[in-house]
């Protein structure tokens, strides 16, 4: 156990056993102690455990993927649906990998969060690994048999035209279709909804907190109880705890950030944020951290927040705005921006190539694209001009005869 | 520990001077690769180190320390390093409960307006009482000059502490670490986002910034480039030398750009990195 690759003692990082279908005739020799947990994998650049988002394009642009112990930011959007959405990839693919969920929220009950979640396309994690998901094999036979004529197709890997990690780590969802009940609940939940928590007010709570002490103080108790702790507990299996907490700074958790430049509870959400890095470091778990940035008054507050959490992105939709119907924007939902990358156990972290992305939700694949734009194929524009400057010019040319300046192809 | 950065600064392990504060700032970039050099440059410089680790666990500092070349379990083990585990010790007082005992240094984190006193305490007492304890004890090892590092001040902030309890623990500490124990003293601060918004009001990081630019003898301010995002330069560090000569300051600037590598960091003047020439 002590050599598992976490943040408590990356120092000698062994790397964990890779998933079984990527067998040579060379292979690594592992300790027997090393227990692999089921979802995860070590990062290449720095040995950490890493984890995966449920959104194979975000996994990429985070170097691979989330490491265990830290926090990722979300900023949401305007209306909070995409990010909510990717909250929801969080969890769906802590279930499908079997890890424990925590789901915090003041807005919705997490129970509704959790029944929400996509449906997961699990066709080639049965083919390579019969034996990690025993009880979705039934569901996985029917999206087997769908692909009758192109049946031919149906291992090659996906077309890659998107940002993705070449090996198999995250998973593929379905958004049009929620998860099966039975899926979902062979996964344990630990759910804290704030309206829940508002009279069972301890004396002994830190006043700098606010309403995020309860919450707290139930993290640490899922994470002691369920021996997520690293420090001790030692003979349960490893397993990993998600935790997901929505709309963190919004006025339903009892936070004023939203309403004054200068709020009266100004550093509650902060100390917050660094009690929550407390307990992820000391333990194996990983965090997805949602805030409405631009409700924030104070925006030199977010940059505090964004330095207490370890990645943090940002999602700008298009709804809404007037780029939704400008056509070089048509084939995107908005832009994505990354803050901040995490330097955990390094000091050279893992850089993005570029940073002007955006992305799209299709139905199969929350996609991160590299934004560019589309290629203008239409008839009408900006070649009429250079057409008819074409055509004034060669008026005596034998193939011009008759058609001059309204068409481009002329013979 | 760089070595490109110490022949900038014109030190070496065996050779600084004593008595300074090196203020490590950054601004829309990461400094705290900076704090990994200062942290290796006085441990092999034997220095007596008492490091305020506030915003990472002890495994990140020692994992990024092993790669530079130096153990800190084993300074720890030596007595040497001082390690001040900030996320550890505020967990006591963020969820209180009756069975751990209250960490004293933090209790800032119950009631920020009683200042930052606990915190200095627990600087001056680990390494001003270094020279009694060896006395008696009778070590055999003896450490050079006592060295302070602190990463970073701005969490602090974060956590409800004002700007002016900030500036005066930096003031204690600078007091006793640099002037009467004749040591050195290493602190990071984190600005944000843009410098010189036009709305008058200054934020806290930057008017905290301000005033330790005034205390410090040496700064060293990391800024993202200017043209924007590059994979080969990770930003620019402009260094600032303030010298006290007689009847005025002497100041001297020099802008390098940087870039953070697996085991270290490279620093060249502009223009000229590898991806460019």
């Amino acid at each position: 156990i002590s050599s598992m690759a976490t943040p408590g003692n990356s120092a000698d990082k062994p790397l964990a056993e890779r998933s079984p279908f990527t067998t040579t005739s060379f292979q690594k020799k592992t300790r027997s102690k090393l227990i692999s947990i089921p979802g995860t994998r070590p990062s290449v650049q720095n040995g950490q455990l890493l984890v995966s988002t449920g959104v194979t394009s975000l996994d990429y642009l985070l170097g691979g993927g989330l490491a265990v112990g830290t926090v990722l930011l979300i900023e949401e959007d305007q209306y909070d649906s995409y990010s909510h959405m990717i909250v929801k990839y969080f969890l769906a693919e802590g279930v499908v990998c079997q890890h424990e969920l925590f789901m915090a929220a003041a807005q919705d009950d997490p129970d509704d969060i959790l029944q929400e979640l996509p449906h997961p396309i699990l066709d080639d994690v049965v083919i390579h690994n019969p034996v990690e998901q025993p009880t979705l094999s039934c569901k996985c036979q029917d999206s087997l048999d769908s692909m009758k004529i192109a049946w031919r197709y149906q291992n090659l890997p996906k077309v890659q035209s998107t940002l993705a990690s070449s090996s198999r780590f995250g998973h593929y969802y379905d958004v049009s279709k929620t998860m099966e009940p039975d899926i979902r609940q062979a996964a344990k939940c630990h759910r804290f909804f704030l309206p829940e928590h508002l009279t069972q007010s301890s004396p002994a709570q830190c006043l700098m907190l606010g309403s995020y002490s309860a919450l707290l103080k139930s993290l640490q108790e899922v994470i002691h109880r369920e021996g997520f702790d690293l420090a001790n507990a030692m003979s349960k299996s490893r397993n990993i705890l998600r935790i997901g907490l929505h709309s963190l700074g919004s006025a339903l958790w009892g936070d004023d950030l939203s309403f004054h430049v200068n709020p009266r509870h100004r550093h509650a959400l902060t100390t917050f944020l660094y009690g929550l890095r407390a307990l992820l470091r000391s333990s194996l778990s990983v965090a997805v951290v949602t805030i409405s940035s631009h409700l924030i008054q104070d925006r030199a507050l977010m940059g505090s927040i964004t330095r207490l959490c370890d990645n943090a992105i940002a999602l700008e939709s298009f709804k809404g705005s007037e780029r939704e119907t400008n056509p070089l924007c048509k084939d995107y939902h908005g832009l994505l921006h990354v803050h901040q990358v995490p330097h955990l156990n390094c000091l050279a972290s893992y850089l993005p190539d570029h940073k002007d992305l955006a992305f799209k939700l299709k139905r199969k694949q929350f996609s991160i694209e590299r934004l560019h734009l589309p290629p203008d194929l239409s008839e009408t524009v900006s070649r009429v001009s250079r057409g008819e400057l074409a055509g004034a010019a060669t008026v005596a040319s034998p193939c011009g005869s008759g058609t001059f300046g309204n068409k481009h192809l002329d013979f | 520990m760089y070595t490109e950065l110490n022949s900038i600064l014109n030190v070496t392990p065996d050779s600084f001077t004593q008595g300074e504060f090196i203020l490590v700032s950054d601004r829309q970039s990461d400094a705290s690769f900076l704090i990994h050099h200062f942290l290796s440059f006085y441990l092999r410089a034997r220095c007596k180190v008492c490091f305020l680790g506030l915003v990472q666990s002890f495994s990140h500092y020692s994992a990024v320390s092993q790669r530079l070349g130096v153990s800190l379990t084993q300074a720890k083990e030596k007595g040497q390093l001082i390690f001040f585990e900030g996320l550890k010790e505020s967990l006591s007082i963020l969820i209180p409960q009756e069975t751990n005992p209250e960490s004293q240094a933090m209790d800032f984190l119950r009631d920020p307006s009683v200042g930052l006193r606990s915190l200095y305490e627990f600087v001056r007492s680990s390494l001003s009482s270094s020279g009694g304890e060896e006395k008696g004890a009778d070590r055999a090892e003896e450490w050079g000059p006592p060295v302070l590092l602190v990463d970073d001040l701005s969490v602090l902030l974060s956590l409800g502490v004002s700007v002016g309890a900030v500036l005066d623990f930096s003031h204690y500490c600078q007091a006793t670490v640099c002037s009467k124990l004749q040591g050195n003293m290493v602190m990071l601060v984190r600005c944000n986002g843009l410098e010189e918004e036009d709305d008058g009001d200054d934020e806290s990081s930057d008017r905290l910034l301000k005033g330790l630019t005034h205390q410090c003898s040496l700064s060293l301010h990391v800024q993202g480039l200017p043209t924007g995002y590059c994979r080969d330069i990770h930003g620019q560090v402009e260094v600032c030398w303030r010298r006290r000569q007689g009847d005025g300051t002497h100041m001297q600037k020099k802008l390098f750009q940087f870039k953070v590598h697996d085991k270290g960091a490279s620093f060249f003047a502009r223009g000229t990195s590898n991806a460019v020439l």
